[in-house]
């Protein structure tokens, strides 16, 4: 077994782990926080996406070994003070989910593609970006159009605060 | 997943050192087809040396010669989203930005792509059709001499790929034809005007992994157009042929994709 230590949604963590176990096993049954999901055994769904280092990465592609010393946040880790965050609200209020299996990974990428691109995002642009999200249940349109939302009142809060 | 012993290496010195010490030791960069391969337990490695960690072996530098070094565990994104590989080889950019998705990105390298030389990667397109040189802990090799079949490489067990060079050229593009389900290329074509002339290289068709096509090459030097290449194909016998589509098929994307790339490029 190997110690391993990094921070998680802002709270320095470690644990015992095998090796071999992945950073989705990690946090998910070590650490507890199952809103991590893995729903494929392909790396192809992105329903396991986290952020490490500030980056969107597949955890179950991901050894939590190699992990080890970063920082990662989950989907838990987004909201604040009990406050759904812009994205989640979004996803709530466009109705972007049936099943909600592919939410977390979804929201996770949404907030990494805005990381990346900022908010000036056309609905092509969100569509070809979510190439690694698989959702079976919406079609994605109002996956698309969450995220459109999300990246519009983000903008207007950044606008705000200049 | 079988199990494997896991080591951060923090120098290539280190690295090799721990990889001579395996028994059955295996590299690992950013993991993305190392690990979905473990997970299917097609691959068993009984320790995996982690070189993300490894000093030097990141970063994109332009040189004075205005060739562009590369670290062999420089992410895609990284490669990507880089200024002077844009404004100096806008196909390699567009190359990197389009393999996997954007989380495959963020963790899968230029170095762990060619080690693995999947028959469908994208890089070694880029490489051969560049003439890039690939840096190791122990030599130097050209593009030509290092990828040597679907899945092979000259490096030898122990070898540790550090850099690649790419030389100065213009006109760069590439142009897929992605899998409609998995996305890799059934056929990826890299085009450029090198200082040694036109140069066309083929990732995703052939079955010997990736290759140059002399024939467009030739075509390109006389007349850098579209319709240059039409009508030029490689030979069906070379191809792939699978569920996903005959060598005819193949050969034919191939020129296609070549159309494309040459379209793309002015």
């Amino acid at each position: 077994m190997t110690t391993v230590s990094m921070t998680v949604n802002g709270k320095n963590i470690s644990g015992e782990v095998e090796d071999r176990t992945l950073l989705s096993t990690f946090l998910r049954e070590n650490q507890g926080l199952t809103g991590t999901h893995v729903g494929c055994d392909t790396s192809q769904c992105g329903a396991c996406l986290v952020h490490m280092d500030g980056k969107a990465i597949k955890s179950c592609s991901t050894l939590a070994v190699q992990a080890s010393g970063s920082a990662v946040t989950t989907i838990e880790g987004v909201s604040q003070d009990g406050q759904l965050h812009i994205m989640q609200k979004a996803f709530k209020e466009n109705h972007g989910l049936q099943c909600g299996f592919c939410t977390p990974g979804m929201i996770m990428s949404a907030i990494d593609m805005i990381n990346r691109l900022g908010t000036d995002l056309d609905e092509k642009t969100i569509r070809h970006e979510l190439e690694g999200n698989i959702c079976r249940c919406t079609g994605y349109h109002n996956i698309v159009k969450a995220i459109k939302a999300a990246a519009d009142e983000m903008a207007e809060v950044l606008e705000a605060a200049e | 997943m079988y199990e494997t012993k896991y080591h951060r290496a923090s120098t290539v010195t280190d690295a090799a050192a721990m990889l001579k010490d395996a028994e059955d030791g295996k590299l690992l960069s950013g993991g993305q087809t190392l690990i979905p391969t473990m997970k299917q337990r097609l691959a068993a490695p009984s320790d995996l040396i982690d070189l993300r960690h490894v000093d030097g072996m990141g970063g994109i530098v332009k040189q004075a010669d205005g060739s562009i070094r590369i670290g062999a565990a420089t992410c895609h994104a990284d490669v990507a989203g880089n200024d002077d590989v844009k404004a100096a080889l806008p196909g390699l950019a567009e190359l990197a930005g389009n393999i996997g998705d954007p989380h495959v990105r963020h963790m899968g390298t230029l170095g762990g792509s060619i080690a693995n030389n999947d028959p469908a990667a994208d890089y070694p397109a880029a490489l051969l059709a560049l003439g890039a040189t690939i840096e190791t802990n122990k030599r130097e090799f050209s593009a030509e001499d290092f990828f040597t079949g679907m899945f092979e490489t000259a490096l030898d067990e122990d070898e540790i790929i550090t850099a690649v060079v790419f030389p100065v050229a213009s006109n760069t593009a590439y142009a897929k034809f992605p899998n409609p389900a998995s996305r890799y290329a059934m056929a990826g074509v890299f085009v450029a005007k090198t200082n040694a002339g036109a140069r066309v290289a083929v990732s995703g068709a052939g079955q010997g992994g990736v290759f140059r096509m002399p024939d467009m090459e030739k075509a390109l030097d006389a007349n850098w157009a579209a319709d240059s290449v039409v009508g030029i194909a490689p030979s069906e016998e070379d191809m792939l042929s699978d569920m996903h589509g005959t060598a005819a098929y193949r050969a034919n994307l191939v020129t296609v994709m070549a159309k494309r790339a040459v379209k793309a490029s002015a």
